[in-house]
């Protein structure tokens, strides 16, 4: 019975939402900001996870051609982000998330 | 068979560097559970007949974004173990993991409510083939490429502003000021 077993689009798509969801938790949980980037990728690789699996199963390439954007803009934001990481650690080593209210206008 | 053994053992490569992210006390040890994910992912890329996107996974993710997260870690030398019973809120665990098994649940319940549904495909396919019919050993290169370079032109010219806007705002954040001159000048500007 197990040898008859392949799995579908459905196992792929129910393993991203996993994915995704542990994210989410890692955003609400962790108090360093840089493992709450790494959250954030998490959540990004579930999606294109998402995307590629479906691209398959419609016989679509387009989802994969999104996947190739969304990766580009993740490289784009993750070196803008630990740009600012850099900036505020430099001035308060041992920042947290909760001490980044004082960016408060 | 083997496309199961694959699954089981990618799922359970993602779904434990994953966990490892988020529950390890050591910035460095987070960044090593999150290549695990990333090639993870990579595997089921593989598996799911994106082969070009899957390179770029294992380059782009596992090979550039960690190593920046590393050397981020290494040089501010945050790199020390964070204590994870400090908890600021007090039901802010115990919330989180319901919200998350919630989303999860959630999304699960969709996704099952809608296998059966029909599929509208049409697109163009994931691989070119050979005019024979055969198939081609970069025939998901070859489709990607006239889908990226033909319908998304535009997009991709414009991804490349993005990454030198992206390179010189960076370049801006990390330097740091010279003697009398912050960041930004009294009147809003750059220095």
């Amino acid at each position: 019975m197990l040898a008859s077993l392949t799995p579908t689009t459905t196992w792929y798509l129910v393993l991203a939402a996993v994915l995704f969801s542990i994210g989410v938790v890692g955003v609400m949980v962790r108090r360093n900001p840089l493992v709450l980037f790494m959250c954030i990728e998490l959540m990004l690789n579930a999606v294109n996870l998402t995307f590629v699996a479906l691209a398959r199963r419609l016989g679509d390439v387009g989802g994969q051609t999104t996947v190739f954007f969304v990766m580009v803009v993740a490289a784009a934001e993750v070196v803008v982000g630990l740009g600012i990481i850099v900036a505020i650690l430099r001035r308060r080593p041992n920042a947290t998330t909760d001490d980044l209210a004082e960016l408060k206008g | 068979m083997m496309e199961l053994v694959v699954f089981v053992l990618a799922g359970a490569m993602v779904l434990g560097g994953a966990v490892g992210v988020i529950a390890s006390k050591h910035p460095v040890h987070a960044a090593l559970s999150l290549v695990l994910t990333l090639f993870g992912v990579a595997v089921l890329f593989i598996a799911q007949e994106a082969d070009f996107l899957a390179a770029v996974q294992v380059i782009v993710y596992a090979g550039a974004i960690v190593v920046l997260f590393l050397f981020v870690i290494m040089l501010l030398g945050v790199d020390r173990a964070e204590d994870l019973h400090i908890e600021p809120v007090k039901v802010q665990r115990p919330l989180a993991v319901i919200i998350g098994v919630a989303v999860a649940g959630l999304v699960t319940a969709a996704i099952v409510a809608s296998r059966d549904a029909e599929v509208v495909g049409g697109g163009p396919g994931l691989e070119v083939g050979l005019p024979g019919g055969g198939r081609m050993h970069d025939g998901n290169i070859r489709a990607l490429a006239r889908d990226v370079f033909s319908d998304h032109v535009l997009a991709f010219e414009l991804t490349s502003v993005l990454l030198v806007i992206a390179v010189v705002a960076t370049v801006m954040l990390a330097r740091k000021p010279r003697k009398g001159e912050t960041l930004l000048d009294s009147k809003g500007g750059a220095a």
